[in-house]
């Protein structure tokens, strides 16, 4: 039932339905960004689409909100 | 195709207009960018978690489901009025490309986000807002951590915190930064959801989840990610009196919302500070804002959550329903489509006929029957109910500015109409919030922009909210001020203004230029 996606390489398991932020949170890894100033990390804040923290590129697209992506199969992504 | 109505958010409030006025034979598309219908309160997965409410909201969206074209994952950034009067939703779908809808109405139904305060250490990963933390469960089955500080204020902490509990989290405590869950002070709350909030109540006790009011979390400590927090005791103004550190992974934090009415403002729209200083769209009995075929429900005109955002949602329908029978005229004959429910009737009445409909009013009191009939929790109270004409306050143009409405819905949204007021009243925020922070704890979160830059343009003259802004830049980057906004305003010393985005989602260039090729879209 579950499927992978990599960041940075790494597998993270998906359950069907997951966003590619909350897949990544739940498998623990709460970061994917460093800020433009002060490299400072950030992952997940509001959660829905709003807050932007959670910027990520999935498949070497231009970065996209993690909260709203759903996750598929194979999707690679990267830190930044 | 130009649609009847185009709703735009698939909350209560929308999934209840939509089908208010498919039921009534309008040709209806609803947009959200959601995978599912829901919105934020309504959100749910494939299986989803039982919740109060949500049994009836998707009975509500499977009606719909048979009667509306539902555009899911798409994102509306703009509405635009076409020289004829009619309206263009412009969506991004989930490819990116742009999406353009044709609509002669639109209802916007876009909810609310949650409002954070700063504090230090607030952009730490690992800190949630409340909303962020629901959305991760409710939506994705993912428990936001293993030991959970939830804070903030307002009864929304409570679902939040029963939910993660349920979970299987620990929920280290409950810090509510006002005085009590209220209900005992203000008889009109225990009328209220008093019900429900005892429910949650019954919950956290369960879970042995500490409720403590007058505190909050004023700080958040570690390196790559939240290691503990600083649980304050407050004065009732929120000036911290003492503090103790608690350990823990996470915390859920919301000061209230924030009404989405980007699309509105937009447009044009008139608005007005609610109770808790917050813009919203004005509307009038009917939920019609001051632009012209531009109607509004839910949080965006005020914010007093899911019943009250149903019940808004339901009299728009109603309104538009009425307004689209007065505005349909001479009296052809169009067909509607047999899926589109069967209260409809096969021909669309004139004009005349409309304007006698709207005095007896018989027809609207049918529609909240046939609407209570999908919904399966037929309501004998609103069966046969005296509607009351709605006259708009605003009226443009049409012969009939005036809708109908059952008056049953207008009393019951006045009820939570001040349910919802009273809310805000119990549940303010306090000025001490701005003495948590130091002078380098980031204001705006996109923009990196902490609190001594924000003095420093104060001092060089910026007495606003919008000349700090210029100045200092919080509220500039990806977020557009919708993080930090309300923040802002406080540090500046005025209420919020309603936000000026002429762009409400991130859109390509392409999307742009296309705008002017296509002949249906200028």
């Amino acid at each position: 039932m579950t499927f992978h996606i990599t960041i940075d390489g790494r597998p993270v398991p998906v359950t069907p339905g997951q966003t590619i932020g909350a897949a990544l949170h739940a498998a623990g890894v709460r970061s994917w960004r460093s800020t433009r100033f002060g490299g400072r990390p950030r992952g997940l804040f509001c959660g829905i689409g709003v807050c932007f923290d959670c910027l990520i590129s999935v498949n070497g697209r231009a970065p996209e909100r993690a909260c709203l992506v759903e996750a598929a199969p194979g999707d690679e992504v990267t830190t930044s | 195709m130009t649609y009847d109505l185009v709703v735009i958010g698939g909350g209560p409030a929308g999934v209840a207009g939509a089908l208010t006025a498919a039921q009534a034979g309008l040709r209806v598309a609803l947009v959200d960018s959601g995978t599912r219908l829901g919105g934020q309160y309504f959100r749910h997965s494939a299986d989803p978690r039982p919740a109060p409410g949500l049994d009836r909201f998707l009975r509500l969206a499977r009606a719909l489901d048979s009667r509306a074209d539902l555009l899911l994952r798409h994102q509306v950034w703009s509405v635009t009025r076409e020289p004829d009067g009619d309206l263009t939703v412009h969506c991004t779908a989930p490819d990116r490309t742009a999406v353009p809808v044709a609509a002669r109405r639109v209802l916007i139904a876009t909810g609310a986000h949650d409002r954070p305060l700063p504090f230090p250490g607030w952009d730490l990963p690992g800190v949630l807002t409340a909303g962020g933390a629901q959305a991760l469960l409710k939506g994705n089955d993912v428990v936001a951590g293993r030991r959970i500080v939830v804070a903030g204020t307002g009864p929304f902490l409570l679902p939040v915190a029963s939910g993660l509990a349920g979970a299987g989290a620990r929920v280290l405590g409950v810090f509510e930064a006002n005085g009590g869950l209220g209900l005992a002070r203000r008889p009109l709350l225990a009328l209220g959801k008093a019900g429900e909030a005892a429910g949650y109540a019954a919950d956290l006790v369960r879970h042995r989840v500490p409720y403590r009011t007058r505190r909050a979390v004023v700080a958040a400590h570690g390196e790559r990610e939240v290691e503990a927090v600083t649980v304050a005791r407050l004065d009732k103004d929120w000036n911290v009196l003492a503090t103790r550190v608690v350990e823990c992974d996470t915390v859920a934090v919301g000061y209230g919302f924030v009404p989405q009415i980007d699309l509105g403002v937009q447009l044009g729209c008139e608005t007005r500070h609610d109770v808790d200083g917050s813009p919203v769209l004005a509307v009038d009995a009917g939920q019609r804002t001051s632009v012209a075929r531009v109607w509004a429900a839910g949080e965006p005109t005020g914010v007093g959550g899911w019943r009250l955002s149903e019940l808004e949602g339901r009299i728009a329908g109603q309104a538009i329903a009425a307004d689209w029978r007065a505005r349909t005229a001479a009296p052809v004959s169009r067909a509607v489509p047999a899926s589109r429910g069967g209260s409809a009737s096969s021909t669309v009445p004139s004009a005349q006929e409309a304007a006698r409909e709207a005095a007896q009013a018989r027809s609207a009191a049918g529609e909240a029957a046939s609407g209570e009939a999908v919904a399966g929790t037929p309501d004998r109270a609103e069966v046969g109910a005296v509607p009351t004409a709605v006259t708009g306050e605003t009226g443009h143009g049409g012969a009939a500015g005036a809708g109908v409405v059952a008056g049953v819905l207008l009393r019951r949204r006045q009820r939570w109409r001040a349910f919802g007021e009273a809310l805000q009243r119990a549940y303010p925020v306090k000025p001490g919030w701005q003495g948590w922070l130091r002078d380098d704890t980031l204001v705006c979160r996109c923009e990196e922009v902490p609190l001594a830059r924000v003095r420093e343009a104060q001092r060089l003259g910026a007495t606003d909210a919008r000349s700090i802004k210029l100045l200092a830049r919080p509220g500039m980057g990806w977020c557009q001020g919708r993080i930090c906004g309300y923040a802002v305003s406080c540090l500046a010393g005025e209420p919020p203004q309603p936000p000026r985005r002429p762009i409400a989602q991130p859109v390509t260039l392409g999307a742009l230029a296309d705008l002017s090729d296509d002949p249906t879209a200028q």
